[in-house]
């Protein structure tokens, strides 16, 4: 099997710091100490191994895959994007899981406290995977706002979380995506974590076009940029 | 002209429906679970087992660990159809929010070393409410102090940083445990990897 090629440093330029103050739980959960590089070699791990045949025909359409006796509430939007590579290039077949809070703000998770009303038709969760240009689709609802005690009286902008492999062990990426123009992102520390120059790849854009069919969903496109390739170094 | 990576952000703490919905007991697949290895794997069947702990030493409830690793011939899982026909997956998942105590836990088998010169190792993603992006580690064994002491990863490190890498075997009931608790912080502040 010809060598796969590494996978680009994590650019501390646009990722965010293991210790956010603004956002409390990183001062005590965050590591503290230098990390210990480590050799290209060692890096290219694979990702996990996956098929079109996990992925169950309505994984993708959280609008449908927890319905029991309706659809749920909220307004319908399809978030589609592609996932790229520093370069540009589209990761092909890769796996896409998401989660959300209802149109209220709540979600299913047991641990989940906010007195909103949970939705029977509704789970939040979805994955499906990237076909040969990297791009995804999902149909769902617009997730809500809901509070959280990292400050008082703080709430959470709407966001869908995002969870993604790519090809390496090491171009694995968590993180939420959410709404351009959302008053609530000026005051969220964990958005704001970002640094600036990344933090724009964590909008999604309204784009009516990608829903194909006037009058039925709203739009929001959301492209992913992972790490890598990485330009092997001439001692190598 | 390189693309911006998109940054990371929390997984905060309502995964588990979705990641780890099975182990969680929500009515949603898993695509990974616990369980890397069938038992007609080939190899010493072996369960990882720990707990992740931050500040103030207690363990964290709501963490995330995905773990990643060779056979134990030392050979990496290659495609989706020879994980289903050897009944070896390679890749894992388990929150800590179901175990009283807040372990994690794998059931595995000892990985082979991947390559000549390095220890038989297991790589570690750990991720939860509380971190904004999630932190790379790897456990090594206790019984393979030989190859330990050659591994170039184990070898960049002072002596008293090394032993927060490796495992301890314990023998327990229901066959071979190795322990590997995670600390966030502190003295004893696992070596996180900056892969
Ligand atoms: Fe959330």
């Amino acid at each position: 099997m010809p060598a796969k090629p590494s996978v680009a440093p994590r650019d501390w330029a646009s990722q965010p710091p293991y210790v956010y103050p603004g956002y409390k739980s990183t001062v005590k959960r965050g590591p503290t100490r230098p990390l210990l590089p480590l050799k290209s070699a060692l890096v290219q791990r694979n990702a996990p191994v996956y098929g079109h045949e996990d992925i169950g025909p309505l994984d993708h359409d959280l609008t449908r895959n927890a319905a029991r006796n309706g659809a749920p509430l909220g307004e319908r939007i399809v978030v589609t994007g592609r996932v790229l590579d520093e370069d540009g290039r589209p990761a092909a077949h890769t796996l896409v899981e998401i989660w959300q809070a209802n149109a209220a703000g709540r979600y299913v998770h047991k641990a989940d406290q906010h007195n909103a009303p949970l939705d029977p038709n509704f789970l939040g969760a979805g994955r499906c995977l990237t076909d040969r240009e990297g791009r995804y689709r999902f149909l769902t609802i617009k997730p809500g706002a809901y509070p959280w005690q990292n400050h008082p009286n703080g709430w959470r902008p709407n966001h869908i979380h995002f969870s993604l492999f790519g090809q390496h062990f090491a171009s694995r990426l968590v993180t939420q995506m959410y709404f351009s123009g959302d008053p609530l992102l000026a005051l969220d520390p964990i958005y704001l974590s970002a640094p600036e120059r990344g933090r724009g790849r964590l909008l999604s854009r309204l784009n009516l076009d990608v829903v194909g069919e006037a009058g039925f969903a709203l739009g929001f496109e959301f492209d992913i940029v992972l790490r890598g390739p990485h330009e092997t170094p001439a001692e190598a | 002209m390189k693309l911006t990576q998109t940054p990371s952000q929390t997984v905060g703490p309502y995964f588990s429906y979705a990641l780890t919905s099975e182990q969680y007991g929500y009515d949603f697949r898993s695509l990974f679970g616990p369980v890397l290895a069938e038992p007609q794997v080939a190899g010493e069947h072996i369960r990882l087992t720990g707990r992740v702990i931050y500040g103030d030493g207690v363990p964290v409830p709501d963490a995330m660990l995905e773990i990643c690793q060779a056979n134990a011939d030392g050979r990496f899982v290659a495609s989706r159809a020879e994980g289903l026909a050897s009944g070896f997956r390679g890749f894992g998942r388990c929150g800590t929010g179901t175990h009283p105590a807040r372990h994690y836990w794998f059931d595995t088998v000892k990985p082979g070393a991947a390559a000549p010169g390095e220890a038989p190792c297991i790589d570690v993603i750990v991720t939860m409410r509380g971190m904004l992006l999630h932190a790379f580690t790897r456990v090594y064994f206790d019984d393979e102090r030989e190859a330990n002491a050659r591994d170039p990863v184990l070898a960049a490190l002072p002596a008293e940083r090394r032993a927060t890498l490796i495992a301890t075997r314990e023998a327990q009931p229901g066959g071979v445990a190795y322990r590997f608790d995670i600390r966030m912080q502190g003295s004893k502040e696992t070596v996180f990897l900056d892969l």
